[in-house]
């Protein structure tokens, strides 16, 4: 039998299909305009609609020559590099002891990670703690140590490690390797897809970051490109503290310039690494 | 004395299994030894900090005195803070200013990704579906401090936005100034950035559903719209359920990143909500700052009433739909 759609189906399939349409552009253009504002030769952009008034890429010129913005460049490579590895290592290793079924604490460490889950101290006992006791004050590690293991990606990783056949590791046991040739030798090898998950997580996460170092590397020169955009597009903008200085008079098309110079990355990798954040998601939904 | 023997019978009997329990499994006590490191002093250890709410807090000084334990208990057994808040002038209107944004998040944020998903669900050309997947999901991973900079230039005089209100009927005027405009653009681009993944979640549910419902709905004459209704919506019913309540478990955590980048001193008064005030009155010009003590006391207040609505949500939502996140 055939399902024949009724007029009023068809109406709706148009509407939907334009609909969709219109998503599309409004999800893409805000980034497209942002782009051509920044290629714009005219300082003043405020009849562009979609394309360039005069083009240049002086802006960028200016925006790639300012120290702060290369510091900040460098900052957050730096972080991003290392945070992620540290991400990586110390998630992998959570979630493999949470898939051993011999291990006597498994249960005690499960239940430690779980309840982190919905308790945790507030963002001020936080940063008294930190500044207080643990000394992070102004000191890089406050951006790659706190976070190191998000439980959930933790759980999503555990679930695919618990996926692989035991049959394999008991090979490696039998050839007298240790937990640790297991981890090395079967399970990171098999757990490619997962692995590429967690880094692209954790490195957007590394790369979009700018609250904790605002309230820990602010008094320092060590501060990620996040943090120098929102000095320079943000605080100048609203006048909410008194230290914008010469970047209130910054021209708009070179304010665009530095929107895209601190997006690009993302938009540049981003078709390529959607799939794999999809997957992610799907694995976490299932299970959670 | 009967009963000591019996104990210690056993007593070698448990030292022996740690001990072969540690030699068995020596290498995996190695790798537990920075995973416990790191949550007990990232993690368990600010949550020692909370006690600081209950305290008259001074920071540590050079004689040994102050700090998280060596400061005094606050007055009223340790609730000074707390009442301190309550009958603060800001009070009512950071509360109120936090429950608008979260039911205006409920009644326009949250229904927006389950439409969406629903009216993607109807999309039939698989790779335009991959197509509008793939690009609505690209604002979430646009940092906060880029989309709220977007935010600001649209939203100036003679920004894009500002000039598509003008079309539309509105004024020319700097909108991010305008206290009137501050929550319809907040929920606005939340929606913006958010609807495309948090619709993952409800397409994931969709896919979910057995096909053969809608064979057999349309052998008994329904039509599109009776399917929807009776087949698709059940179907992610429980999904909705539970996302809602953990939504309404976090009412009164509106998210300070975004509100602390969008507010300025025009909509300071409309725009400050709790997380955002208690950031203010510990990093904030405003006041002076250092208010570490009163900001905590804030702080689990503002979890208190969370865990109390997200368990009112629960109990109503186990009444009606039989279904609850615990």
């Amino acid at each position: 039998m055939v399902y024949k759609p009724s007029l009023g189906e068809k109406v709706f399939n148009v509407f939907n299909i334009c609909i969709m349409a219109i998503m599309i552009f409004i999800c893409l253009y805000p980034f497209w305009y942002c782009i051509m504002c920044s290629l714009s030769r005219h300082a003043d952009t405020a009849s562009l609609m979609l394309w360039p008034k005069g083009f240049t890429l002086a802006t960028y010129k200016d925006v790639l020559s300012r120290q702060d913005i290369q510091t900040g460049y460098l900052v957050t490579i730096f972080i991003v590099v290392v945070g992620t590895i540290f991400n990586l290592i110390m998630t992998t290793i959570a979630a493999f002891l949470l898939t051993r079924r011999n291990f006597a604490i498994r249960n005690f460490l499960t239940y430690m990670m779980l309840f982190t889950m919905y308790f945790g101290g507030d963002m001020i006992p936080t940063y008294i703690v930190y500044t207080q006791i643990l000394g992070m004050e102004g000191n890089i590690l406050v951006l790659i140590i706190p976070g190191a293991i998000s439980v959930y990606n933790c759980i999503v990783m555990r679930t695919n490690f618990d996926a692989i056949p035991t049959s394999l590791e008991e090979s490696v046991k039998v050839d007298g390797g240790n937990d640790m040739h297991v981890l090395w030798h079967i399970i990171i090898p098999l757990s490619k897809a997962v692995i590429s998950v967690m880094v692209l997580f954790y490195g957007v996460g590394h790369w979009n970051a700018w609250f904790p170092a605002s309230l820990y590397l602010n008094k320092t020169d060590i501060k990620p490109l996040q943090l120098r955009l929102r000095e320079i597009l943000i605080l100048s903008q609203t006048g909410a503290e008194g230290d914008a200085g010469d970047v209130a008079t910054m021209a708009e098309n070179i304010k665009f310039a530095t929107i895209i110079v601190a997006t690009l990355p993302i938009l540049l990798v981003y078709p390529f690494i959607q799939k794999y954040f999809v997957k992610g998601v799907m694995i976490g939904a299932v299970k959670g | 004395m009967n009963e000591q023997s019996i104990t210690l019978k056993k007593k070698p009997n448990l030292g022996r299994r740690i001990g072969d329990e540690l030699k068995h499994n020596f290498v995996l006590y190695l790798m537990a030894i920075p995973v416990i490191v790191y949550f007990v002093l990232f993690v368990y250890l600010p949550m020692y900090g909370l006690i600081i709410a209950f305290k008259d807090y001074k920071p540590f000084n050079r004689m040994g005195q102050g700090g998280i334990w060596g400061s005094p208990w606050a007055d009223m057994y340790g609730f000074a803070n707390f009442i301190r808040f309550f009958k603060s002038p800001l009070f009512w209107p950071v509360l109120k200013n936090t429950l608008y944004i979260s039911f205006l998040t409920l009644i326009f944020s949250f229904p927006a990704p389950i439409i969406f998903a629903l009216m993607l669900n109807e999309i039939k050309n698989l790779k335009y579906k991959k197509v509008i997947q793939t690009i609505t999901y690209l604002p979430h991973f646009i940092s906060m401090v880029v989309i709220c900079s977007m935010v600001i230039r649209f939203f100036q005089t003679d920004g894009i936005m500002t000039a598509l209100v003008d079309v539309l009927g509105g004024s020319k005027q700097n909108y991010m100034i305008n206290a009137d405009a501050y929550r319809p653009i907040y929920i606005g681009s939340g929606i913006w950035q958010g609807i495309g993944w948090s619709s993952i979640i409800y397409i994931s549910a969709l896919s979910s559903i057995d096909q053969e419902l809608y064979e057999a709905a349309v052998i008994d004459g329904a039509g599109k719209w009776k399917q929807v209704v009776h087949i698709t919506i059940p179907g992610i019913l429980s999904t909705i359920v539970i996302l809602l309540i953990m939504n309404v478990g976090q009412m009164l955590s509106v998210g300070y990143e975004k509100t602390i980048l969008l507010q300025n001193s025009n909509t300071a008064e409309v725009a400050r909500v709790i997380s955002s005030y208690t950031y203010d009155l510990t990093f904030g010009t405003e006041g002076g700052g250092g208010e570490f003590a009163y900001s905590s006391a804030i702080g689990i207040f503002q979890s208190v009433v969370n865990i109390i609505f997200l368990t009112i949500a629960n109990t109503i939502s186990k009444k009606i739909t039989n279904s609850g996140l615990f």
